[in-house]
């Protein structure tokens, strides 16, 4: 059992190092092909971070990770929700308004926007859940025709709510008021800046995701769904009722996507609102293996790459849009390194049990007459 | 991979040739082997005398062994004459060179195939010979074949021994692979016997009976599938009334099926594969919406209720097909264990599933029903089939089922673990269990059912009493040559 286990944990490890190694490789060949100063794009990305890029790297991740743990909800029973990116943004945007009405006091005012949040994004995702069972929609195009007609809604919305401050040009909901903000903890001595009050939020989804999956029935019918649907279907799982409440739970997550940001950060939802935070959930998503830990590493590689990519343009005089490449790479290599070592795994797993099997006949000899 | 050790045996140009052994014995494994797939780590293999080297397939193919596989590998909506030439259209071309090839191959051994017919429109036995055509147009003089009568009616059966004859008189060589000890009595010219991976003994057929070949192959005292006395009561668990099946536009897949199975009682339902036997168990556990009838567990209308429903009120389910339906074949072993009773003791308490509990389960289970697994923690994919099949016979049995809808409970399972798998299913039956036995195994319907019927083309037959029928009658009755008999 205990070489099983240190086996596994290798495998599980070998992926992701492969990758990093090959999107180092792949970067560093594109640099020198353009003739950009390969040893200063490293020294930048790879310099210890100062404290106050450390909080950012710490808020980034926290919210690249309930980001990721929507998606992986949906991955797990083979949904790919593509959605997550524009279910975000309704929900932020409802919750936001809810927030800045400020009906409530305090505390109370944010936990019931995160509900409300919570409910809109989960709407949002249970059109593509609706169409998905009553008419077999594959949930990949309906999610991403959503995302679109997210923004189109949201930006739509925005302008006839929007309260324009004087002397500003941006467009926003009204502001949440202060007994609402979270000013967030000194986690990090020397920096400025604080980290997230609701990174408490992503830890607790991240336990919450574990627990819910690996420790209850729902979560076995939900993996049992996910590895064969036609076993699950004969183990008596309702495939359709397991599809329509998986893809609402994830749309209720992506709903908390832009919480941290709402109370710690912006204190409204406005057209500077961060994007793409959904996209950025798949790939975290597939790096971190939908596994909740693995998902907290990749959170932080992402949010790690982003902030000291910020530096890349003074530093290096490289454009830091350099980061998508290495990202995109990463993601690459590592979907392909997953594959090969799932299939080497399986391989090894099968000669190890036919092996294992052999030493037991042979440790228990002819007990039934010795062959002629 | 120590599947196959010190396998020695050797067999004359002009033979049948016939290997038999368990499954798992590591026929499969040998057969690999002889036809390139996978590499010995010792040993040669010689052919002609000559040592050759087998790296692949086309290695096998050249040097003279061709592969008939027990999964038909032909394309339906293709001709006879396509599928032939199919990856093989350098040899003769693939127009009028291949059709003659063909009809002079067809003729030289009475395969009677005909190049233009359309596969999808051909039965069994043809797509049978089309394969053992495509390996001789291959211009292979040695063939294997893989359990070559598990999918046909015995009628069938005695049309392939013919033609294998004919094979053996132009001078080919055919290598019978087989767990049916009778037919391999009947056709073989020479037996070797492997067991656990071994060669045990080549045997002359004509010096052994059935019964000593089969002790050499478990190396112990063999079971039969002997039902004791009758142990049918008069409580009905399981009834269907005129069960239905819409197909499309066709004719129904289900016609109008009705039956009773008491407490105590087996009701085995023989058919050739695809005359509605899948559909029949589908409707039972919830899994179709017949377009009529109804299905009673006692006296309780369970057509509406749900698979999940249906399991919980203690409906067991051994599925046709363990990969698809039983198993999930990328989790360990205890977590299959828990699989189709996720909501039952001893996997959950309340909503929540106790892990250790099923481990421990998941111990005894393969302690009594011997699956042979180095751990619980192995995933499913890593067992062979017969002890993937044992450990859901266990889980099913575990949940003391008070109905067992069993399709094909032993097929690819090896002897010593077919006749344990009977005895557990006899000893519940005692108790009291309804069993419906799908099979296509005539002789384990006939040793285990109360009663048997048939079923063709979606319509179940009258009962037949296992006690004095014979597999020819079944056979008859499954392929539509017994209707008259029937109506008498």
């Amino acid at each position: 059992m205990k070489s099983l286990n240190v086996r596994r944990i290798l495998m599980s490890l070998a992926a992701p190092v492969l990758a990093l190694v090959v999107a180092f490789i792949v970067t560093s060949l594109v640099l020198v092909a353009v003739g950009d100063p390969v040893g200063d794009v490293w020294k930048t990305i790879l310099a210890v971070p100062k404290p106050r890029q450390t909080v950012n790297i710490i808020n980034a991740a926290s919210v690249f990770y309930l980001s990721a743990i929507a998606v992986a909800v949906g991955f797990r029973m083979n949904l790919f929700n593509i959605g997550v990116d524009g279910q975000y943004r309704v929900a932020a945007f409802a919750a936001a308004i809810f927030a800045g009405q400020a009906w409530l006091p305090g505390w109370l005012n944010i936990l019931v926007a995160i509900l409300v949040a919570m409910v809109a994004g989960g709407l949002w995702a249970s059109i593509a859940a609706y169409l998905k069972v009553k008419r077999g929609v594959s949930e990949v195009i309906s999610t991403i025709m959503l995302n679109a007609i997210a923004t189109g809604v949201v930006s739509w919305l925005l302008l006839k709510v929007s309260s324009r401050g004087e002397g500003s040009n941006s467009i926003e909901t009204k502001t949440i008021p202060e007994s609402s903000q979270l000013e967030g903890f000194k986690l990090i001595p020397g920096a400025t800046n604080r980290v997230y009050t609701l990174l408490i939020l992503a830890v607790l989804v991240g336990f919450l995701y574990w627990f819910v999956l690996s420790k209850t029935r729902f979560g076995f019918d939900l993996r049992a769904t996910g590895r064969s649907e036609s076993a699950a279907v004969a183990s008596g799982v309702n495939v359709p009722r397991m599809v329509m409440t998986a893809m609402i739970a994830s749309g209720a997550l992506a709903g908390l996507v832009g919480m941290p940001l709402l109370f710690g950060q912006d204190h409204n939802y406005g057209t500077t609102f961060q994007s793409g935070l959904g996209f950025a959930g798949i790939a975290i998503a597939l790096l971190g293996r939908n596994n909740a830990v693995g998902i907290g590493f990749a959170a932080l590689l992402w949010a790690f790459l982003d902030v000291q990519s910020n530096a890349l343009q003074i530093q290096a005089d490289v454009a830091q849009e350099l980061v998508n490449i290495i990202q995109g790479v990463i993601l690459f290599a590592v979907v392909i390194a997953y594959e090969l070592i799932r299939r080497a795994d399986k391989r090894i797993e099968q000669t190890r049990v036919a092996r294992e099997l052999a030493a037991q006949r042979q440790a228990a000899p002819a007990t039934e007459g010795a062959p002629a | 991979m120590v599947a196959n050790k010190d396998i020695t045996f050797s067999v004359r140009r002009g033979t049948v040739h016939a290997i038999v052994g368990e499954n798992g014995a590591g026929k499969s494994t040998l057969m690999k082997i002889l036809y390139g797939v996978q590499r010995p780590d010792e040993g040669t293999i010689k052919v002609n005398g000559q040592v050759v080297n087998l790296h692949s397939p086309s290695d096998a193919i050249a040097a003279g062994i061709g592969m008939v596989f027990q999964h038909f590998m032909l394309a339906d909506n293709l001709t006879v004459l396509e599928n032939v030439v199919l990856g093989a259209e350098k040899l003769h071309g693939i127009g009028d060179g291949a059709r003659r090839e063909i009809k002079r191959i067809s003729d030289a051994y009475k395969l009677d195939v005909d190049p233009d017919a359309l596969v999808a429109d051909l039965g069994v036995g043809a797509r049978q010979r089309i394969e053992i055509l495509k390996v001789l147009f291959r211009g292979a003089r040695t063939l294997i074949l893989d359990e070559p009568t598990a999918v046909l009616v015995p009628q069938e059966v005695d049309e392939l021994f013919d033609q294998l004859a004919e094979l053996k008189d132009e001078g080919l060589t055919v290598l019978f692979i087989s767990h049916k000890l009778d037919e391999v009595l009947k056709v073989a010219d020479s037996i070797t016997v492997i067991r656990r991976g071994t060669t045990i003994d080549t045997v002359d057929p004509k010096a052994v009976n059935a019964r000593q070949l089969a002790e050499l192959m478990v190396g112990s005292e063999l079971p039969s599938p002997t039902t004791e006395e009758s142990t049918v009561t008069d409580r009905v668990l399981l009834r269907l009334e005129g069960i239905t099946l819409g197909g499309g536009t066709g004719r129904p897949v289900l016609d109008d099926i009705s039956l009773t199975i008491h407490a105590g009682e087996v009701l085995g339902i023989a058919g050739v594969e695809g005359n509605g036997q899948a559909e029949l168990v589908e409707v039972i556990m919830g899994m179709r919406e017949p377009s009529a009838g109804e299905v009673f567990l006692g006296d309780t209308d369970i057509s509406d209720w749900h698979v999940r429903e249906i399991r919980e009120a203690g409906v067991g389910y051994i599925p046709e097909d363990r990969h698809r339906h039983a198993l999930l074949l990328e989790a360990p072993l205890w977590e299959n264990r828990m699989l189709g009773h996720q909501t039952e003791s001893p996997n959950v308490k309340g909503q929540l599933i106790d892990a250790a509990a099923a481990k421990a389960d998941t111990e005894r289970i393969v302690k009594d029903y011997d699956v042979r697994t180095p751990s619980i923690f192995v995933t499913a994919g890593s067992l062979s089939g017969g002890n993937q099949q044992k450990l859901i016979i266990g889980r099913e049995m575990s949940h003391k089922p008070k109905v067992l809808i069993a399709a094909h409970p032993t097929r690819g399972v090896d002897v010593g673990a077919q006749s344990s798998i009977w005895d557990h299913i006899r000893a519940a039956r005692r108790e009291g269990l309804a069993v419906l036995l799908i099979s296509a195994d005539l002789e384990e319907l006939i040793g285990l059912s109360d009663t048997i019927r048939v079923i063709l083309r979606g319509r179940l037959s009258g009962d037949f009493d296992p006690d004095d029928v014979t597999a020819e009658d079944l056979g008859a009755a499954m392929t539509g040559a017994g209707e008259k008999e029937e109506s008498r």
